[in-house]
């Protein structure tokens, strides 16, 4: 079943500038689908579109068949910068999808424990974000993202902020989240390796404007090694795809 | 001169404990002075401040004789007319008179400030509509409309509580639309993105984003209406501490003087001891280490 429908999507900003031009592409429920592509090829316009926070100039965006007309509940989005309510604790910061939706104090304190201890924050729940590490932030934000059910899980850029060690250990962990809660998954990235590491389904996005250039299946099972031959030699493939996109935005 | 006696306990307290930090930084490590060591300072400093207030006083009384005596009563005679003061009723009386004019009026202030504020940062129509008169006003020391208050409002109750409203709006008004205005969009992102409406997100997510620059703005608001009270008692009024010191004056009593002031400083010191434990409270979140400053 389709989850996601992107037809004939383009962006335009009134500077003239075409962010995105005419996209199609087709999301199946559960997949796991990584955007990837050098700044400015538009792929956080179209996530951020799918969200609902951006309006499309051209074209159509649904999910689960209804149409994209702002933010919503079905459509949980993690940040590059976490966006935790600061003066919430970790699990006040869960809780706030089940409040909104108004249930009772007792059951969305429960729902809330039972994320933060799938991300693996049990111990800290009473914790204020700005004691928790670049790390952990980010696990709070997606548990929280989590206990409001969404059906698709868009992720900005999420583990850009974090060090090379923080950041692997976070896609493994995000991995064995989705394997427990299966998800519609897109996510938006500019590490070639994260996104093979993760992916089912990898759009490499062309720039000026922003394009699909080039969809690549990856089959390799999980878990996967990140020095295996398939792994490197995928590695050195997509990179080539997105080197000429780089060359084209000319001298970085 | 009386409103200096306090400022400067103020002024002493922390030039006292800014110099000797400069060698110690030197020798050792930032940070540098022990804790009981900055507490001995500070403590020492107060000392000082009243050892040379008495020094000055006595030495002029009884072997310089430069200016006449009752210009500058020795701290103890201020001590004593206060204890006097205190036991006849009358010092509770100026003080229950100033503290509630100054509570009424910030009160007011405090409600228009957030709702005009918060109303203002909400809507760019009204901000535009509204924010120029008041920006046109701001500027306009609130003390030059302290006689046009008292012809409009009388002498009575009213006037002062007007004058402190108007005065403490300021502040709280400013900071609110600040806080209220730029509140980080990422955070109305991740609300929206969990199901919240325009409305949830203004309770849950704009309204505490905006919280620490309100506070901000009613401590600055509250030390501002104790500011004013004194000169509005000065101009109208037959109770409070403005009204105590100007009336000592009439009757050549310094020490009474002295002793409006003192008790102003006091409470002003209470007062922000208060509230930065309710700030300390409500904004747990964001400041660990400021319990003292």
């Amino acid at each position: 079943m389709k989850s996601i429908q992107i037809e004939g999507v383009s962006k335009s900003y009134t500077e003239g500038v075409l962010a995105l031009d005419e996209v199609t592409l087709e999301l199946p429920e559960n997949s796991f689908t990584c955007l990837l592509g050098p700044s400015g090829c538009g792929k956080s316009t179209l996530l951020n579109m799918i969200a609902g926070f951006v309006e499309p100039t051209t074209g159509h965006i649904l999910v689960d068949g209804r149409e994209v007309t702002h933010a919503g509940a079905d459509r949980g989005v993690v940040f590059q910068e976490y966006a935790l309510f600061p003066w919430r604790t970790a699990i006040e910061n869960v809780e706030f999808g089940p409040m909104i939706q108004g249930l009772p104090k007792p059951e969305r304190r429960a729902t809330a424990r039972r994320y933060l201890s799938l991300v693996g924050l049990a111990e800290h729940e009473d914790k204020f974000p700005r004691e928790l590490s670049g790390g952990m932030k980010q696990r709070v934000a997606i548990a929280r993202v989590l206990a409001n059910h969404p059906s698709v899980l868009l992720m900005d850029e999420p583990f850009g902020a974090l060090d090379a060690q923080t950041r692997e250990v976070m896609q493994e962990e995000l991995l064995r989240i989705w394997e427990q809660d299966k998800k519609t998954v897109v996510f938006v990235t500019h590490s070639i390796s994260e996104s093979i590491f993760l992916a089912d389904r990898i759009v490499v996005m062309a720039t000026r404007p922003g394009t699909i250039k080039e969809i690549v299946d990856v089959t390799m099972p999980h878990p996967r090694d990140r020095s295996s031959a398939p792994f490197v030699a995928l590695e050195r493939e997509i990179k080539r795809l997105v080197r000429e996109e780089v060359a084209k935005l000319g001298v970085t | 001169m009386e409103a200096e006696a306090v400022g400067h306990t103020t002024a002493t307290v922390s030039a006292a404990a800014a110099p000797p930090a400069a060698p110690a930084q030197a020798r050792r490590p930032p940070q540098g002075l022990s804790r009981p060591m900055v507490l001995g300072l500070r403590l020492v400093s107060l000392l000082l401040f009243f050892a040379l207030w008495w020094g000055v006083s006595l030495l002029n009384a009884h072997v310089l004789k430069v200016f006449n005596p009752i210009l500058l009563p020795a701290p103890d005679e201020v001590l004593r007319a206060g204890i006097k003061m205190a036991a006849s009723g009358e010092l509770l009386k100026h003080v229950t008179a100033s503290l509630s004019r100054v509570l009424w009026g910030f009160s007011i202030a405090a409600t228009l400030g957030i709702v005009v504020g918060t109303a203002l940062g909400r809507s760019r129509l009204l901000e535009h509509l509204v924010e120029p008169m008041l920006e046109m006003l701001r500027p306009i020391p609130p003390l030059a409309f302290l006689p046009m208050m008292v012809l409009w409002f009388g002498i009575g109750e009213a006037s002062k509580v007007a004058f402190i409203a108007y005065a403490a709006f300021f502040p709280i008004f400013t900071t609110t639309i600040e806080g209220i205005k730029y509140v980080d969009p990422v955070l109305i992102r991740a609300a929206s993105s969990l199901g919240a409406s325009e409305r949830q997100i203004f309770w849950h997510v704009v309204l505490p984003a905006a919280t620490p620059n309100i506070i901000t703005g009613m401590r600055l608001a509250f030390g501002l209406s104790f500011f004013v009270i004194v000169a509005a008692e000065f101009i109208a009024a037959d109770s409070g501490l403005g009204f105590l010191i100007n009336d000592a004056r009439t009757f050549f009593l310094v020490s009474n003087m002295l002793l409006g002031a003192a008790v102003i400083g006091i409470i002003g010191v209470l007062a922000n001891v208060l509230l930065r434990k309710l700030e300390g409270r409500l904004l747990r979140w964001r400041n660990e280490s400021r319990s003292q400053a």
